[in-house]
């Protein structure tokens, strides 16, 4: 089955969503890092979303319920790279991703979770 | 292949009516499953490139394509979806034509409001899709199925 790779950096999850996803394979997403959270014991989750080119209110929804289930897993998730279109087009569709935290880059969601030397 | 469709109701819709002298070209695809959502939007894409659409305008037609197909698997039982390029002399623009023989949609008032859903979506497809395009109608006859046209014009 088709996934989408997770890398980890210490306690750090690192994805970066290079395709176009589909609906279940946003879930599978969802599901595999809420799994990895627990098993590698993560303290933050970085979406890199820089090459994603939509993110429709399905994708809001899986962005939004994963920062929710890593927040009681005791992980913070930042979401980094969101493309200007996209960010407009989210809005004005009526996605807020409230309670997600975003940063404009890798290095900035890296300093967010405060990690400064990537490891 | 007949050019002309019919809708649930058994006819175009007003919209579509409205801008068949426009039309210059017509795609057709299933919506089955949802691979055939991002084979949509892929071509949805390419059609708000071939008109030069701004990025934003292209995102936000692509992301309402996105949202009104889901509609289309998720509460109409699956359909297609006729992208027609419009050109009507003054402008070029897309038009997507979302057609199901679903139940159809009781109160559509209620349906685009934003925040309503019977499917345990975010119910922000319909309300919010309309939000991201130029024109915006919805044809549907209860126990028959609905269609949803939209159009954006390039600025």
């Amino acid at each position: 089955m088709e996934r989408i790779p997770i890398l980890r950096m210490g306690d750090l999850l690192l994805v970066t969503i290079q395709v176009d996803m589909h609906d279940r394979l946003a879930m599978t997403l969802q599901d595999d890092l809420t799994e990895r959270i627990v098993r590698d014991a993560a303290k933050g989750v970085l979406i890199d979303i820089s090459a994603l080119d939509l993110v429709d209110s399905f994708i809001g929804r899986m962005i939004s319920n994963t920062a929710a289930m890593a927040r009681v897993l005791d992980a913070q998730t930042v979401v980094v790279g969101m493309q200007p279109a996209v960010a407009i087009t989210l809005v004005e569709l009526g996605l807020t991703l409230t309670g997600v935290k975003t940063a404009l880059n890798v290095e900035k969601g890296m300093a967010l979770l405060g990690k400064t030397n990537f490891g | 292949m007949s050019d002309a469709y019919t809708t649930a109701a058994g006819r175009e819709s007003d919209l579509l009516e409205r801008h068949r002298q426009a039309r210059t070209a017509r795609l057709t695809l299933p919506l089955r499953s949802d691979e055939d959502v991002v084979a949509l939007r892929r071509h949805v894409r390419e059609r708000a490139v071939a008109i030069a659409l701004s990025l934003v305008d292209q995102t936000k037609l692509v992301t309402a394509a996105s949202e009104l197909a889901r509609n289309t698997l998720k509460y109409g039982g699956g359909g297609e979806v006729h992208l027609d390029s419009l050109d009507d002399g003054f402008r070029k623009g897309v038009g997507l034509h979302f057609v199901d023989h679903g139940p159809g949609i009781p109160d559509i008032e209620t349906a685009l409001r934003d925040g309503y859903t019977t499917g345990g979506g975010l119910g922000l497809g319909l309300g919010g899709s309309r939000r991201l395009v130029d024109e915006f109608e919805i044809d549907t006859r209860i126990g028959e199925g609905t269609t949803v046209s939209v159009v954006k014009w390039k600025r």
